[in-house]
């Protein structure tokens, strides 16, 4: 399991179940302070053909964790070669009103509120 | 001379108009320190609000309800403070300041910071170019941009818009010492 811990937050991937999960509060300043996740998540990618992303633990992401999570489907989404399924909960509301977007981004994104 | 974009809200203060207002001097601590602040601030605008939408009974929508009115506040002053503090021109003396009004059927922000004359400028010509666009597409645009170009530019705003049906508009008054306040409010239906 590899995993970054920061003020607030916790990222971990987990690669035998295909799983990236956030938790917490991100709200690092700017793309440059997310690069370590975006590597984390770039890393997760390596050689599969199915990922999760599990967000249902993820209480606040500001506008730069937004850019960082979507310039991350559209990588995804270009490569062609894994599908990407998004956990979120109908608990945290940020949610429910912004998880859509990357569904937007990429059409067969599977989006699963617990 | 001073200039709006959209319509600004004359702050009211009659009866039954709640607010409240923090001020930071940014130059006073660095600005990891300050990133900090902008979330522990973010976070108490949205419990405070919570504090005028008791939960009379235990219902789950009263919950919701509640729940939906915090997170929309912090986010919204958490995106506003962090904009505050990247743009704002420590030459100029001016503090941040944040405001929220409660109004009947409304949330308002006022946010403003002192900007330097080139930053106002370009900010001034994303201004027009957000209000002239679909935000809806320009949303998408600037995602797909971002992933070529590592730039999050606006991300912010197009979020409140698209996200939180959030009502924006902007005032620039120019400095007797240069460079401008600019204003920024959100307006949130209730």
């Amino acid at each position: 399991m590899k995993s970054l811990e920061g003020a607030g937050y916790r990222a971990e991937f987990d690669p035998e179940a295909g799983c990236v999960r956030l938790r917490g509060s991100l709200r690092l300043g700017g793309l440059t302070e997310y690069a370590p996740i975006s590597q984390l998540l770039e890393d997760a990618l390596d050689g599969r053909d199915a990922l999760t992303l599990d967000l249902s633990g993820l209480e606040f992401l500001n506008s730069s964790g937004i850019a960082t999570l979507s310039k991350f489907v559209i990588a995804v989404r270009n490569r062609k070669t894994c599908t990407l399924a998004v956990r979120g909960s109908t608990s945290i509301p940020w949610q429910g009103k912004s998880l859509n977007n990357l569904k937007r981004l990429m059409p067969t994104l599977e989006l699963d509120f617990d | 001379m001073r200039e709006d974009f959209g319509l600004i809200r004359e702050i009211e203060h009659g009866h039954g108009t709640e607010s409240l207002v923090l001020s930071f001097w940014p130059g006073r601590v660095s600005l990891k320190q300050r990133w900090r602040n902008n979330g522990l601030s973010a976070d108490f605008l949205g419990d405070y609000v919570t504090t005028f939408f008791p939960l009379e009974d235990d219902a789950p929508s009263a919950r919701d309800r509640q729940s939906e009115i915090r997170g929309a506040v912090s986010y919204v002053a958490n995106e506003l403070l962090e904009n505050a503090m990247k743009f704002h021109d420590n030459s100029i003396a001016e503090p941040i300041t944040i405001r929220l009004s409660l109004e009947d059927t409304h949330i308002v922000f006022h946010e403003s910071n002192g900007i330097g004359t080139a930053a106002a400028d370009a900010f001034r010509a994303f201004i027009v170019r957000l209000r002239a666009a679909d935000p809806g597409e320009l949303y998408l645009q600037q995602l797909e941009h971002n992933a070529l170009t590592d730039s999050g530019a606006g991300l912010g705003f197009l979020t409140m818009i698209n996200d939180y049906d959030a009502d924006l508009a902007w005032r620039f008054e120019p400095l007797a010492d240069g460079g401008a306040r600019v204003t920024t409010q959100v307006s949130i239906k209730l």
